[in-house]
Parts: C-alpha cells; sequence; structure tokens
C-alpha cells in the first residue's frame, strides 16, 4: 500500500494538479520547498520545538468512562482540542507559516469555514510576524462570529466573501484568486488534505503526527492497537491525520464519519463520499457532489467546517481500495451528541466533532466492553456553543 | 448561415483563421463571450453581432458553479447564466444556433467536460465549435486527459502565464494548437487600467520557443490597449470589458467589439 503521492501527486487516480497555469511554478516551488524542509535538521527541531512549547503537544489521550459505558467500548479521546487554538488545524497552520517564512513569503492568504484554520493560521503569524489576509464565507462569519473576533484580534484581515453559497467552498475559491494574482510573494496555507498537489500530502505529512502520538499513547496504555479509530471528515484533514499511522495496521478499522445534515437522501447534506461523484474542484480530482452537468452542487452542514462538496483524493482512494469505512451523522444527531459529551466527559466538542461522537453512540454492539476504540477530538466547542444555543431556543 | 461546411473543416477554421491572419499581416480579434449571458437569445445575437463586427475568434464560456481563475464580471454572468438554466448542452446549442463563419472556441473548465461524457469533443463539433481551451488543465497535469482533448476533433488551445519558466512554455508551444493563449499577467480576469511593464519581455520569451501564433488576454479593456498589445502579439483577446457591455445591452457589446477592430486595423 503505497499512498505517498511525492512522485506523482496522485492516490491511485485521485488528487493532480487541476489549476491555472499561473499557479503551476507556485506549486512546483511549494514541492520543492516543502521535500527540503522536512528533510532539514534544523527547520524539523524548529517545528518540533514550537509543538511542543507553543502548541502543547504532545495532546493527551484521555479516558473517556461514561461515554465508553453508552457505546459499549473503551474509548479513549485524542485531545486536538487541546491545542493551543482549541484544534487541530494549528499543527499544519504552524508548520506551513514557518516554511512560508523559509520561502521567504511574507504574506499569508488562507480560507476558512469554521473559523478553526483561520485562527490557527492568523495566530501562526502573529507568532512569526507575517501578514495574513482570511476569506471567510458571510454566512460562516455569521454561523462563527466569535473567531472573527479572535482573527481580527491577533491582527489578521478578514475578507467575507458573498459569492456563491458563501460558505467554505467559495472562501477556497477566493482564496484562489488571490493567490493566482500574488503566488510572487505569498503563501497560500490551504487548511485540509484538499487542492492540488502537493497540499494534500503536505497537509497530511504534517497532521500525521495526531495519529503518531496517538498509536504510541495507545499501546502504552493498553498494550495493543485500537480496534477502530474514528473520525469526523469535511475536507478530511484530522481524519487522515489520526488514521495514517494506522494505514498499514490491517487490522484496525478506519472510519470516516461525514455530514449528513438534514438526511442522505435529501439535497442538504456534506457527504461527498457516500452521494458524490468523482470531478474536479479547487485543483484535485475527488468524490465531489455535482448534478448531471458536472456544477458543484451546494454542501450543507449545522457545522461550518464539515459544510465542503470535496473531500480530500486520499480518501476517495481509501475508500475505493477499502481501506478505510465512511459513514454519515445527521445534524439532529450530532447536535444530541455535543450536549451529551458535554455531560458524560465534561468535554464540550467541535459540532464537527459531535458527528464522530454521534455515530460511535449508535453502534452498541459493534465493539465488546473492553475494545480500545480511538475518536480524534478534533476541536472543542467553545466557538459553537451560541449558535447551539440558538437553535436550542428555536427548537423549543 | 453557413454549413454544408464539412465537419473537419470546421475543426480547421481555428488553424486556417490564424494562418491567413498571420500571411496578410493581420492581427487577430479573439472576442471571449459567457454562454447563456445575459440570456439564451442574446447570446445567440451576440455571437452574431461580435462576428459581424469584425472577431476574428469568438470563445464561448462554458459558465461553471467555480470558476478559480476568472474574477468579479466573468463570475457573475456565469452565476446568471446558470440561474438562467445554461448548460454545457445548451452551449453547444447557441453554437449551432448562431451559425457563425468565425471560429468558435469552446472556453471551459474541467468538470463540466468530465460530466458530459467522451463523446463532448464529437458533439461539440457538430455544434460548429473549432477548438478548445480548459482553464484548469495545464501541461502534463493530467496526460491521459489530455490525449482525449488533443487527440480529438478540436484545435486544443494551451496557455501561458507570466510564470512559466521559458523550458516549460516550449512544452506547452509543442502540445497546443491554433494559437497560445498568453496571460499578460498575474491575477485573475478582469479589465485593468494598464498593461504589465513586463510584457513585451514575456512575449519575447514565449515567441523564441513557440512557432504558434501568441494571443494575448487578461486585464485588456480599451482599444487602446488593444492596439498597443496588437504590437507585440498575434492577436488580442478580451473578455471582461466585453461581458461588462454585454451586461448593460447586446448593441453595446458590438459597438465595443468594432472600435477594437479599429484600433487593430489601425495598428
Amino acid at each position: 500500500m503505497t499512498g505517498h503521492a511525492s512522485e506523482t501527486g496522485r492516490f491511485g487516480v485521485y488528487g493532480g494538479q487541476y489549476v491555472p497555469e499561473t499557479l503551476i511554478p507556485a506549486l512546483d516551488e511549494l514541492t520543492a520547498a516543502f521535500d527540503a524542509a522536512v528533510k532539514d535538521s534544523a527547520f524539523m527541531d524548529t517545528l518540533n520545538g514550537m509543538l511542543s512549547t507553543y502548541v502543547g503537544r504532545p495532546s493527551p489521550l484521555s479516558e473517556a468512562p461514561r461515554l465508553s459505558e453508552r457505546v459499549g467500548a473503551r474509548v479513549l479521546l485524542k485531545r486536538e482540542d487541546l491545542n493551543h487554538t482549541g484544534a487541530h488545524k494549528i499543527n499544519n497552520a504552524l508548520a506551513q507559516a514557518l516554511l512560508a517564512q523559509r520561502m521567504g513569503k511574507r504574506r499569508i492568504i488562507a480560507e476558512t469555514g469554521a473559523g478553526q484554520h483561520g485562527v490557527a493560521t492568523a495566530t501562526a503569524c502573529a507568532r512569526l510576524g507575517l501578514d495574513c489576509v482570511v476569506y471567510m464565507g458571510e454566512e460562516d462569519m455569521r454561523r462563527q462570529e466569535l473567531n472573527v473576533f479572535r482573527m481580527r484580534l491577533m491582527g489578521a484581515e478578514v475578507i467575507p466573501v458573498t459569492s456563491g453559497t458563501r460558505t467554505l467552498k467559495d472562501a477556497t475559491s477566493e482564496a484562489i484568486r488571490d493567490w493566482v494574482g500574488s503566488c510572487d510573494h505569498s503563501h497560500y496555507i490551504i487548511g485540509s488534505v484538499v487542492g492540488p498537489a502537493p497540499y494534500p500530502r503536505m497537509v497530511r505529512d504534517l497532521q500525521s503526527i495526531i495519529g503518531r502520538e496517538a498509536r504510541a499513547q495507545v499501546l502504552e496504555r493498553v498494550g495493543r492497537l485500537p480496534r477502530s479509530v474514528v473520525a469526523c471528515i469535511g475536507g478530511g484533514s484530522n481524519a487522515i491525520g489520526i488514521f495514517h499511522a494506522f494505514v498499514a495496521d490491517a487490522d484496525v478499522q478506519l472510519i470516516g464519519v461525514e455530514a449528513a445534515g438534514k438526511g442522505l437522501d435529501t439535497e442538504e447534506h456534506s457527504a461527498s463520499l457516500l452521494r458524490g461523484k468523482p470531478g474536479v474542484l479547487h485543483g484535485t480530482l475527488s468524490y465531489l457532489l455535482q448534478d448531471e452537468q458536472g456544477q458543484v452542487h451546494p454542501a450543507h452542514s449545522v457545522s461550518a467546517g464539515l459544510d465542503y462538496p470535496g473531500v480530500g483524493p486520499e480518501h476517495a482512494w481509501l475508500k475505493d481500495s477499502g481501506r478505510a469505512e465512511y459513514v454519515a451523522c445527521t445534524d439532529a444527531d450530532a447536535l444530541a451528541a455535543f450536549g451529551l459529551m458535554g455531560r458524560l466527559e465534561g468535554v464540550i466538542p467541535a459540532l464537527e466533532t459531535a458527528h464522530a461522537v454521534a455515530w460511535m453512540l449508535a453502534q452498541r454492539g459493534r465493539w465488546t466492553a473492553d475494545e480500545p476504540v480511538l475518536l480524534c477530538v478534533s476541536g472543542r466547542g467553545d466557538k459553537d456553543v451560541a449558535q447551539v444555543a440558538k437553535t436550542e431556543a428555536l427548537n423549543q | 448561415m453557413i454549413n454544408p461546411t464539412a465537419p473537419q473543416a470546421i475543426a480547421a477554421l481555428l488553424t486556417d483563421r490564424m494562418l491567413e491572419l498571420r500571411a496578410s499581416r493581420r492581427r487577430a480579434l479573439v472576442c471571449y463571450v459567457t454562454a447563456g449571458h445575459p440570456d439564451r437569445a442574446a447570446s445567440i445575437a451576440l455571437v452574431q453581432g461580435i462576428a459581424d463586427a469584425g472577431a476574428d475568434v469568438i470563445e464561448l464560456g462554458v459558465p461553471f458553479s467555480d470558476p478559480v481563475a476568472d474574477g468579479p464580471v466573468i463570475q457573475a454572468s456565469s452565476q446568471r447564466a446558470l440561474d438562467g438554466g445554461m448548460t454545457l448542452d445548451r452551449t453547444l446549442e447557441i453554437a449551432a444556433a448562431a451559425a457563425v463563419r468565425v471560429p468558435l472556441v469552446l472556453f471551459s473548465y474541467l468538470n463540466p467536460l468530465l460530466a458530459s461524457g467522451a463523446d463532448v469533443l464529437i458533439r461539440s463539433r457538430d455544434a460548429g465549435i473549432s477548438g478548445i481551451l480548459v482553464t484548469d488543465l495545464p501541461v502534463g497535469a493530467d496526460p491521459e486527459r489530455e490525449q482525449w482533448i488533443g487527440g480529438g476533433p478540436l484545435a486544443f488551445v494551451r496557455l501561458v502565464a507570466p510564470t512559466t519558466p521559458v523550458e516549460r512554455m516550449a512544452a506547452i508551444a509543442s502540445h497546443g494548437s491554433g494559437f497560445v493563449y498568453l496571460i499578460s499577467r498575474l491575477g485573475v480576469t478582469g479589465a485593468r487600467d494598464d498593461l504589465p511593464v513586463d510584457l513585451p519581455a514575456t512575449v519575447a520569451r514565449l515567441r523564441g520557443v513557440c512557432s504558434l501564433p501568441i494571443c494575448v488576454g487578461f486585464g485588456v479593456s480599451t482599444p487602446t490597449q488593444a492596439r498597443a498589445v496588437a504590437h507585440l502579439a498575434d492577436g488580442v483577446v478580451v473578455g471582461s470589458a466585453l461581458v461588462q457591455a454585454a451586461e448593460r445591452s447586446v448593441d453595446e457589446a458590438v459597438a465595443f467589439v468594432r472600435s477594437l477592430r479599429a484600433a487593430l486595423d489601425g495598428a
């Protein structure tokens, strides 16, 4: 099993560089710079030092006794919510900001959905003294007001995107347009394992620290590998991050939970892997929600971080090869799990993570009580509290 | 109305037109319009009107939901066309209904072409399309699909950017046909007030490795700019400024093309 994609930029047939010609030299430059940086021990020492003393890695592995009882397995939580800025996004944003600095690029562009990647990028840029521009859909700015304020507090310029669906898809398009015009002096820090090569591989490598740590922590704690590894999937970076170290462990089930929105059989969901067809969006060939004419179909999810019609190409390949299993969970079930996890474990998860929790809660009987099941808590739910409170008020 | 032209002759129209222009030392005026903008009927009238007004080549844009290479004007025109129900199939109907003698180039993002199926190139030729340009399929990105398009019945127009190194320019030129589209500047489509200062050097670099005619686009929005570009290249592409005129009226767009033609012929 390969999937390294360093030679071809592809995972099976998926991936690639479907971009305007202007960006090809910038992508070539980025590929060379990343491959050189990871072989440079001084660069890796700087990155690892900051991951330890600034981000707070390694993130803990928590037992979840009361959730475990409900699920009927020994649930272990990989606590990416405890990272600085409150999600896994900082692992990638910080490393790419250091890479940009190494490449001599002083201006950073990012897109954001839930705002977590935008906050992580704004944070890394503040720390390194880089200029930061974040594109965010107007609809997401409304849903995630707190994160907009956090980015601005750290000196980032947040630009509202009013085209199309005014969510992550259009924010990403706008960030790409910026980069087409500024690639000579700007670096685009994409927030997930999507986009043209080398991004899916690079972001995967930068997030794979989640799984490397978790694998060692589970082995040390339990003395065996987990039966299943569960993570939510929008673009899929926390999922690839925790899956990657386990891909070669054939007995470990890898399970990705997509957002079923109002239901998989409605028009309003974000389940690209379960309901999409292969197509090209934002520079990559992968599963995509689209109509018969190849126009991209708007995604829907209560969670802004999962509200994306595409998915990382490596997930497409893991799906086709059967190595990973992809499932989905509705808005309503995710909202219920959001509250339940707080009451059971004193951990309020991000709405994105709540999708994975909800799916596990519905699987009682799949595992035995002592089987370890590893859940990636991709982020904390502070950003979602106001939105959930409004939703609950509406439902009463 | 033309046709009974044979299908092969339609496909060769673009290459032949560019060679004729070069032989007569005239500059090509390449005009971009978004299919279905402002609506289907106006779109047909627009293609016919600008053909009569002196366009040498017409690029017919297939509207796409996520046009990452396009600025606000073409984005908005694409959205308006999509809202009106425009599709790739209906774009081909517009081409067939317009039935102009000027060569038509289908200007598309890759995904609508993939969704349309393997016979889309033949259906395009049958609708009177001579060439094809795919915004997000750079040379070398996907050899299998590039072979599909390049080995098909249409001339395959490839793009060169100001960031493209000269060795890559040579590779792009050898993979293309019809003409090479040189993007004048960094950035997306859209009208600009001035031409980039390094444009003459970029054209010269490309000219050194490219025997195909070179047409320059992105940001060319006035007759004066078109004339300046005509001194450097074999042709000039005007897009956003024309779409903006079409947004106001077909007559205004046609008058604009006439003014561009006059500027080029006086160049």
